[in-house]
């Protein structure tokens, strides 16, 4: 395998399809031959490896989802028996039913290859001290980050989740100069130091930030670089196919997908046909490489759209995914309308008079109706004591937001602390509706 | 007379008054007046309390979102009338009012307290 600063970043268009296409070739051999879940697939659509000759052709091929994955716990959709397997991954969903991961050492390899090109991508180097915030365990966020970390040579602290008091205490004294967490949980750190009185963030020798594992806003990115002193980046990344690394931050704002280990491809929501570049749909993946759980065409079920080319900000050439501005099952249908809790996010992040990431959406039927409601915190800063300043804000609140996602909410304006970020992922949505 | 306020932002829910004048009493604030502009939604806590400085931080370290505004201040006798005659002053000459609100004190006095964007100017009428 090529070391994390390879020439595959600015491969030409040409050899990169020439080597997606050998390594798509191979792969659904492999499976058609390994893989029994997805071989019947395979057979009903009435597709053979044969019919698969460069990468322009998988689109002949059948999808693969959640569902599937689901249906065949734990170890349906292992392509390899547990001779080969050197761990297993696994990720809950919201309706409890786990999906598994199984990988070889050379998938173990690959994903590591995937985090060091990423961490490469954000300007790391070897002489870093990398603090791992992110969960070590069945989540693949905590063991991807280290592996990667020490793939390029860096000093990698495995601080995992918790103990906020403690990490502070670690990241100060040991002069982290890296930190990977999720964005929520980052945010939460900064607002420690700040709240601290025997912490400023001049204790800190911060200077990169690769945040992933949730959804976050532009207006949060900003935050949170004010806050802890350091360029933030985002990394993406799902377990299903590997975990953090998939496509990572260049400082522009798209993400470089490691398209020659995982190829993208975004379609409809609804005809599931391709979408051309710059159309937003969802983001399907196909691993190239992968010998425990190779996964054809895996819906994502995140909404981004991609793009080919040089990239203006960085000169690489592997294509560019957008942020992923919702998943299809966060949305929420509100009166018939399709709302992401991101849209909002974005919307009240803009306005300084809030505490903008600090919000929670309450969704309730009252009759036939369906009402949602915005909980977000103010900025002590702009509070005044008259009537007609809050109604001002509410009304501004509420044009921001009619406007962003096209239907009314009600606003109500909290206290600082009353919407509080968790230490893991926050929730931000509470859906009180009973659906018959 | 200049007089500070301390006004505190409250959810207008069942109990979320209480915490805020508890929080003041277990520090040895007192509360000297209390008015509660109200909404369906939310209220604003106006209160002259004996040291709005240090009810603000420990407020704040509560959680509480709070801000210090400085008001007009007029003594009067407790009778009827003396709101209107202060009141026809400062709109004989122009000057508006955002809230205003009054308390008697046990002396039998009371005190007017007046927000305006023109504080100075309506402090020098109502001298
Ligand atoms: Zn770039």
């Amino acid at each position: 395998m090529e070391k994390y600063n390879t020439d595959v970043m600015t491969m030409s268009r040409e050899d990169m399809e020439k080597l997606q296409s050998e390594r798509l070739v191979e792969e659904i051999k492999y499976v058609y031959e390994n893989q029994k879940a997805y071989r019947a697939k395979m057979d009903e659509a009435g597709v053979k490896p044969e019919d698969i000759k460069s990468i322009k052709d998988i689109t002949k091929l059948p999808f693969t989802t959640k569902h599937d994955l689901r249906e065949n716990y734990p170890f349906g959709f292992f392509a390899c028996s547990m001779k080969d397997i050197v761990r297993i991954h696994a990720s809950s969903g919201t309706t409890g039913k786990l999906t598994t991961v199984g990988y070889t050492q050379r998938d173990l390899d690959d994903w590591s290859e995937a985090f060091a090109r990423s961490l490469a991508i954000a300007g790391v180097t070897k002489d870093d001290i990398i603090h791992i915030s992110y969960g070590y365990g069945l989540f693949t966020g905590g063991l991807g980050a280290h592996y990667g970390g020490e793939m390029m040579g860096c000093a990698v602290v495995p601080c995992g989740t918790g103990n906020t008091q403690r990490q502070l205490q670690l990241m100060k004294d040991f002069g982290a100069t890296v930190l990977c967490c999720t964005p929520s949980y980052a945010l939460f750190l900064g607002e420690a130091i700040e709240k601290d009185p025997n912490l400023t963030i001049d204790d800190f020798k911060l200077r990169i930030g690769v945040f992933g594992a949730e959804p976050w806003s532009l207006g949060m990115k900003e935050k949170i670089e004010e806050k802890l002193h350091l360029k933030a980046y985002d990394i993406y990344g799902l377990s299903e196919i590997s975990g953090p690394g998939v496509s990572m931050n260049c400082g522009a704002e798209e993400l470089h997908v490691q398209e020659d280990l995982f190829y993208p491809e975004v379609v409809d929501v609804d005809t599931l046909e391709p979408v051309p570049d710059g159309v937003r749909g969802e983001l399907v993946f196909t691993t190239l490489r992968k010998q425990g759980v190779p996964l054809i065409r895996y819906r994502t079920r995140d909404l981004c759209s991609i793009q080919h080319g040089v990239c203006p900000h960085c000169g690489r050439t592997i294509v560019r995914m957008s942020r992923v501005t919702g998943r299809t099952d966060d949305m929420l249908i509100i009166r018939g309308v399709n709302v992401f809790p991101s849209q909002i996010e974005s919307a009240l992040t803009k306005i300084e008079e809030l505490n903008g990431s600090h919000y929670l959406l309450v969704v309730e039927r009252q009759g036939l109706l369906d009402t949602l409601e915005i909980r977000v915190e103010m900025n002590p800063k702009f509070f005044s004591d008259a009537v007609k300043d809050i109604e001002k804000l509410r009304k501004k609140v509420d044009h921001e937001v009619t406007s962003a996602i096209g239907i009314a909410a009600k606003i109500t304006l909290c206290a600082p602390g009353e919407v509080p970020l968790s230490e893991g992922k926050t929730k931000r949505t509470i859906d009180n509706r009973v659906i018959e | 007379m200049i007089i500070n306020q301390l006004a505190v932002y409250s959810q207008n829910e069942v109990g979320k008054l209480l915490p805020i004048i508890k929080t003041l009493g277990m520090n040895g604030i007192n509360i000297e007046s209390l008015n509660i502009a109200d909404t369906p939604e939310y209220g604003i806590v106006r209160m002259l309390t004996s040291d709005n400085v240090k009810a603000q931080q420990i407020l704040s370290e509560k959680g509480f979102i709070s801000t210090i505004t400085s008001l007009v201040g007029v003594e009067v006798k407790d009778e009827a009338g003396e709101l209107s005659k202060t009141l026809e002053t400062l709109a004989k000459n122009g000057i508006d009012i955002e809230y205003i609100y009054s308390y008697s004190r046990k002396d039998g006095k009371a005190l007017i307290l007046i927000k305006t964007d023109k504080i100075k100017e309506a402090e020098d009428l109502l001298k």
